[in-house]
């Protein structure tokens, strides 16, 4: 059975060699701290790893999420209007207490992935169309809701969300590593996680095989929509503040960037959960040592761009062979 | 009725679109090999062939889609090399392909005018007038609709209409029609052969393909046969008998008779027997089915054979229940499956291998292991979660039954080999233990040694008292792996074969139609 003689690789094997898409997001961010370690005065030290984190954890579980929509061949643009839904409901209903207001934050992003969802799975919508028109639907509503204002949050157990630690680490780092774990699991062991990446490699292939593809992928969108959520959630106990018309604006492509460089094919097909934090983290510490060194952000966009632009066509290769 | 087109004085019977000796290929592929043409202005030429034959790569290379890598591509007497279907048309070759490749969204006054839009004064476009002779051009077609309506508000028949009608608005010459009649109802066949008549007349140039022998018949003067990328035939159609035809297109002698054991297939399976392990009855789709009817009991292999175009593959999936149906039902065992719902068909004991292994079968990315038991997943989770032992288990069993050579069941399956893949999709049906298996060109693609295993795994799987449903285009696969053979034209079942029918000869006449018989 190891016998690999009647094996054949069709086509013409094009310059990046598997490592480099592979691994490439880890040796970039191995070669950031180093080039830091040299270049930016206290970068590479327990408080600014800290703060890098706790900045970061937002955007790695809005693109946790995203890299599972990513993975069955879809997007979801929605993801900053589905924060800023979460964020504007939360301070309608703290009256009853934080988890109450939690729990309809959440309720509501799973309810706009169940809008998505519906609209790919079963009108057949492109999901870049489905879920453009939530981005631009959401953030009216969120919004409506919050009645255009931003609103200072005081509940103690929302700011302890925000601030505290557990055990030295941000209770939101641990949120992220969280969900992050589950989700890991869920791809790695679950028929869940099966039909995701067999409806995002072949579609009718899985169809035929008998796989719910319509199910699958209303559930990729609602789950989407969840951890959106939960990133609103996350991103206002930080802010101190339900800021409806700023939070989550452009997190989209953020977290988009963040799973392709992951490693996660636009393709789909494939889903790479630690790739995905990883190129979270990337791009987070790109950022900031650019800022760090007096780059203006503008320009660090631009950066950004340029490494969306080369992991794209990395990954493109792998598409040709 | 038609207004006659502006075109040079023709001479009937000169080639105004000739290819000579044009050969095309990609690596690892021969799609033409030094294949000539010629088309003279004021006849129809059909152009015929079985799947890969080279008709439409023959029609791209003469509308500039494809550059040929040999040979030369001639228009009224001078050598061209058109930079694509609209440089050729502005030259006066217009092609209406499969596929209606039209403006949806766009009005059909708009779509036939698309490009040289009428236009008023300042330039813009005058869309009164190009609404009134959108209508009026229709009209001769007997074509009535609304020119300011979305195309896409209109039957897939009328859409046709209208890209011909585009088509031959313009000042043409030839026009290729790449089965035009696929989608049209009798009706509108009807208007579109009174249409090929009237161009005829008038000295245009038709090249037409067509699956369906009795259109060829009726409205085309020649034909050309090409078999696997080279020229087998050019002639007149009045020469040819339907047989002939057929067995040119399948690369046979009438009376050819073959002798047994060119495959792997034993010589028909005894234990044939008891109720019908499934049966469709009256399978309806428009266009695609007419009330099918078949039935295949334990260990009896029964063949599909058709031409291309036939409806072979949809009745293979109209059993495996991925094909939309207007009516009629499939029982297994004698009850009824929920139609349209492959996770039915699959529960009730069908499985299915489709034709295109790469397109609707493997999962690229995804590893052996992972390809097999995709479809055993339910029966191999609990709560949602895969058991990785039952499938690791399970993965080992089929790679050592079918010999699936692969340098470990982590080896992504796009990497093997294709007799290696289709062995895959075999393992992912057979570990559900069926009870009717459907193979739609189960070895096409793979090499000769795996086709052999495949065809003796297909004899074996039939002597454990499975019900087998074989689709091949090889006539010998057919007819030596099936204990009968259910002939389709056209969408429907025209002939069931058994006995000693299961022949060449027979098949052969089954398939050309009509009232002739193999006189060899």
């Amino acid at each position: 059975m190891a016998d690999t003689t009647a094996v054949s690789r069709p086509g013409v094997r094009t310059a990046a060699p598997a490592w480099v898409r592979d691994g490439g997001v880890y040796v970039a961010l191995l070669a950031l701290v180093l080039v830091n370690l040299v270049l930016t005065d206290n970068f590479v030290t327990l408080t600014n790893l800290r703060t890098q984190l706790v900045q970061v954890a937002p955007v790695m579980v809005v693109a946790l999420g995203m890299a599972l929509v990513i993975g069955t061949e879809g997007i979801d643009l929605s993801v900053g209007s589905v924060m800023a839904i979460a964020a504007a409901v939360i301070p309608l209903w703290l009256g009853y207490g934080p988890l109450p207001a939690i729990a309809i934050a959440i309720v509501a992003g799973a309810a706009c992935g169940l809008v998505n969802g519906g609209l790919v799975a079963f009108a057949g919508v492109q999901p870049i169309v489905a879920t453009l028109a939530l981005l631009v639907a959401g953030r009216g509503l969120a919004l409506v809701l919050a009645d255009g204002q931003l609103k200072d949050i005081r509940n103690p157990t929302l700011l302890a969300l925000g601030e505290d630690s557990a055990a030295g680490i941000p209770i939101l780092v641990i949120m992220a590593a969280a969900a992050a774990l589950v989700l890991a699991f869920v791809m790695r062991r679950s028929t869940f996680g099966r039909h995701v990446v067999a409806v995002g490699g072949n579609r009718t292939a899985a169809f035929l095989a008998g796989l719910p593809v319509k199910r699958t992928l209303v559930t990729v969108y609602v789950i989407s929509g969840v951890l959106a959520a939960i990133a609103g959630i996350m991103q206002t106990a930080r802010l101190q503040a339900s800021d409806p018309s700023a939070i989550g604006v452009l997190i989209e492509l953020s977290a988009i960037t963040a799973v392709v460089v992951g490693g996660t094919p636009l393709s789909g097909g494939k889903v790479r959960i630690l790739g995905t934090l990883a190129g979270a983290l990337l791009i987070q510490l790109i950022r900031s040592t650019l800022i760090s060194n007096n780059v203006p952000d503008s320009t660090a966009q631009m950066v950004l761009a340029a490494i969306i632009v080369l992991a794209v066509a990395i990954q493109r290769r792998e598409a040709v062979r | 009725m038609n207004e006659p087109l502006e075109h040079e004085t023709a001479v009937p019977g000169a080639p105004v679109l000739e290819a000579r000796a044009v050969s095309k290929g990609w690596p690892g592929v021969v799609a033409l090999d030094a294949v000539s043409f010629d088309l003279a202005l004021g006849e129809v030429h059909a152009l015929v062939g079985e799947n890969g034959a080279g008709k439409s790569t023959l029609i791209k290379v003469m509308t500039g889609v494809h550059p040929p890598d040999a040979g030369e591509v001639r228009y009224r007497g001078a050598k061209v090399a058109f930079s694509g279907p609209r440089e050729a048309q502005g030259a006066g070759v217009s092609t209406i392909f499969q596929e209606v490749n039209l403006v949806p969204l766009m009005s059909v006054a708009q779509n036939i005018f698309l490009g040289r839009e009428p236009r008023g004064r300042l330039g813009l476009v005058d869309t009164g007038r190009m609404e009134r002779d959108a209508a009026q051009l229709l009209e001769r077609y007997g074509v009535h609709v609304d020119p300011s309506l979305p195309l896409r508000a209109l039957g897939v028949g009328v859409q046709q209409m209208v890209a011909i009608a585009r088509a031959i608005s313009i000042d043409v010459r030839v026009v290729i029609m790449d089965e035009p009649t696929s989608s049209l109802e009798p009706r509108e066949v009807e208007i579109l052969f009174g249409t090929i008549k009237s161009l005829r007349e008038q000295g245009v140039g038709i090249v037409y393909v067509s699956h369906k022998l009795d259109e060829l018949f009726r409205i085309c003067d020649r034909v050309t046969v090409l078999r696997d990328g080279k020229l087998v035939h050019t002639g007149a159609v009045a020469e040819l008998t339907r047989i002939r035809l057929v067995a040119l297109m399948l690369g046979r002698e009438v009376a050819e008779v073959r002798d047994r054991g060119v495959t792997e297939f034993g010589d028909g399976h005894a234990a044939i027997g008891g109720e019908p392990v499934i049966e469709a009855r009256g399978l309806r789709r428009r266009h695609v089915l007419h009330d099918i009817s078949l039935s295949i009991r334990p260990g009896e292999v029964v063949g599909l054979g058709g031409l291309l175009g036939a409806g072979r593959s949809e009745v293979a999936k109209a059993l495996a229940g991925a094909q939309p149906l207007d009516g009629g039902e499939v029982f297994v065992e004698g009850r009824p499956v929920k139609s349209g719902s492959p996770p039915a068909a699959i529960r009730a004991g069908v499985a299915m291998i489709p034709e295109d292994r790469k397109v609707e079968g493997i999962i690229p990315h995804l590893s052996v292991r992972e390809n097999i038991v995709l479809a055993a997943l339910p029966r191999l989770s609990r709560g949602g979660l895969v058991s990785e032992k039952a499938q690791d288990e399970l993965v080992e069993t089929f790679m050592k039954r079918l010999r699936i050579k692969a340098s470990s069941p982590r080896q992504p399956v796009g990497e093997l080999s294709g007799g290696n893949q289709q062995k895959v999709l075999l393992a992912r049906w057979l570990c559900l233990s069926p009870k009717v298996l459907i193979l739609d060109e189960p070895t096409r693609g793979i090499d000769v040694g795996a086709k052999a295993e495949v065809q003796s795994l297909i004899d074996e799987l039939a002597g454990q008292g499975l019900g087998v449903l074989l689709i091949s285009s090889e006539l010998e696969e057919v007819l030596e792996g099936s204990d009968s053979v259910v002939v389709l034209r056209e969408g429907s079942v025209v002939d069931v074969l058994r006995g000693d029918d299961v022949a060449e000869a027979p098949l052969m006449a089954a398939l050309a139609g009509g009232q002739e018989h193999a006189d060899g």
